[in-house]
């Protein structure tokens, strides 16, 4: 039980894609212009990710080892595809909104790397909870970045009004205010994992 | 003639792959740490996305759209993609094994570029014809070179400097890509 834990808060905090790993790049900057987005985008992945590893670690002993990586990107490919149709059917605002990303998910560094690292390795329940942990550590990062941008730039969290929109700043809203969130609160997250 | 013109200028300058629509960051930010590897990969990540692009639009045209097979859509280019990029390895592991060693593990990766399917997926969802998919390709594979290209420029002094050592790597990168990318935005007001 204990080792369960251990594998869910893994990739929550000491192995986050995000901020320790440096995973999945493309998609924490392209989708967290608001707290909401970044927080669906990571709910979508995680998603992917806990069915992604479960199938893996059930056809783990079927695969032959030279056609893995081919086989896990079909698997991952086709719980994408099911997503998108999902979304599209029941969230048509959020499939505008995240655009192009949601097919994207295929290529996350993340989700290839779980299945490499761990769901090949494992069984069913520790890829379940690996996927769990590592999906949750993603969304959270997502939210993160969202909501520091979301608050800098529109004066905002989820929608509700902290001050007025006058005083934000645009740029963190805009494409630059992406990159340079996430720097600074990559340097916070090495800083304190520094004093730890 | 201007459609082309246009698609050229907008996809290398105002709608930069990597500043704009932050497509194919993890190469972006894993291979400029010097300029001759990043150009390297810069011309392999022109070539797969040339590539892949045309067979992508090809195979969507004439096979997914007939058929009434859409939603295989991501499932096809991903398996074209990494067919094509496998083929690539082959070829410069025999022709430029200099390069091969200095790319590395970022090599294969670029099956998991997004910057690749990314170009794949728009050039369908703005319904471009063949020829004008193919100008996007190269000229958004031209714009990631340059992007690439101007960002080892500065890392390479970068990594000379004295700074704080949380910001050290990936923090200032993403810092230095963001005033670049503001220097990008002035490109937004032209009008084609």
């Amino acid at each position: 039980m204990k080792d369960y834990w251990k594998i869910l808060y893994n990739g929550i905090v000491p192995g986050n894609p995000v901020f320790v790993l440096l995973l999945g790049m493309c998609a924490t900057l392209g989708t967290t212009s608001s707290a909401y987005n970044g927080m669906m985008m990571g709910i979508a992945t995680a998603a992917v990710l806990v069915c992604s590893n479960v199938a893996i670690s059930l056809i783990k002993n079927l695969v032959p080892d030279k056609v893995r990586i081919p086989a896990f990107i079909v698997v991952i490919a086709s719980f994408v595809t099911v997503l998108q149709l999902a979304v599209n059917a029941w969230l048509p605002a959020l499939n505008a909104s995240l655009g192009i990303f949601i097919p994207l998910i295929v290529v996350n560094c993340i989700l290839l790397g779980r299945a490499e690292a761990f769901a090949s390795k494992n069984g069913v329940i520790p890829s379940l909870l690996d996927g769990l942990g590592t999906g949750l550590g993603f969304t959270f990062a997502l939210i993160l970045l969202g909501g520091t941008r979301e608050i800098l730039g529109t004066g905002k969290i989820f929608g509700a009004t902290i001050f007025p929109e006058d005083y934000g700043m645009l740029l963190f809203v805009l494409a630059p205010g992406a990159f340079i969130a996430l720097g600074y609160l990559i340097a916070i997250v090495n800083k304190i994992r520094k004093t730890v | 003639m201007l459609t082309y013109i246009s698609i050229i200028i907008t996809a290398i300058f105002i709608n930069n792959i990597v500043f704009s629509q932050f497509l194919g960051i993890c190469p972006f930010l894993g291979v400029s740490k010097k300029i001759s590897s990043a150009l390297g990969m810069g011309a392999a990540v022109t070539f797969v996305i040339t590539l892949a692009t045309t067979v992508a639009w090809l195979l969507q045209t004439y096979v997914l759209n007939p058929l009434g097979l859409q939603f295989l859509q991501t499932i096809v280019f991903i398996l074209v993609i990494a067919f094509l990029v496998q083929l690539l390895e082959i070829v410069m592991k025999k022709t430029v094994p200099a390069l091969y060693q200095a790319l590395g593990v970022f090599l294969p990766l670029i099956t998991t570029n997004c910057a690749v399917l990314g170009v794949a997926i728009l050039v369908i969802q703005k319904e471009f014809n063949l020829m004008e998919s193919i100008t996007y390709g190269v000229s958004t594979s031209l714009g990631f070179t340059l992007a690439l290209w101007i960002f080892a420029g500065i890392r390479e002094q970068l990594s000379l400097t004295a700074i704080p050592r949380a910001m050290k790597g990936v923090p200032i990168a993403l810092i230095c890509a963001g005033i670049l990318a503001m220097a990008f935005m002035g490109f937004s007001g032209i009008k084609i």
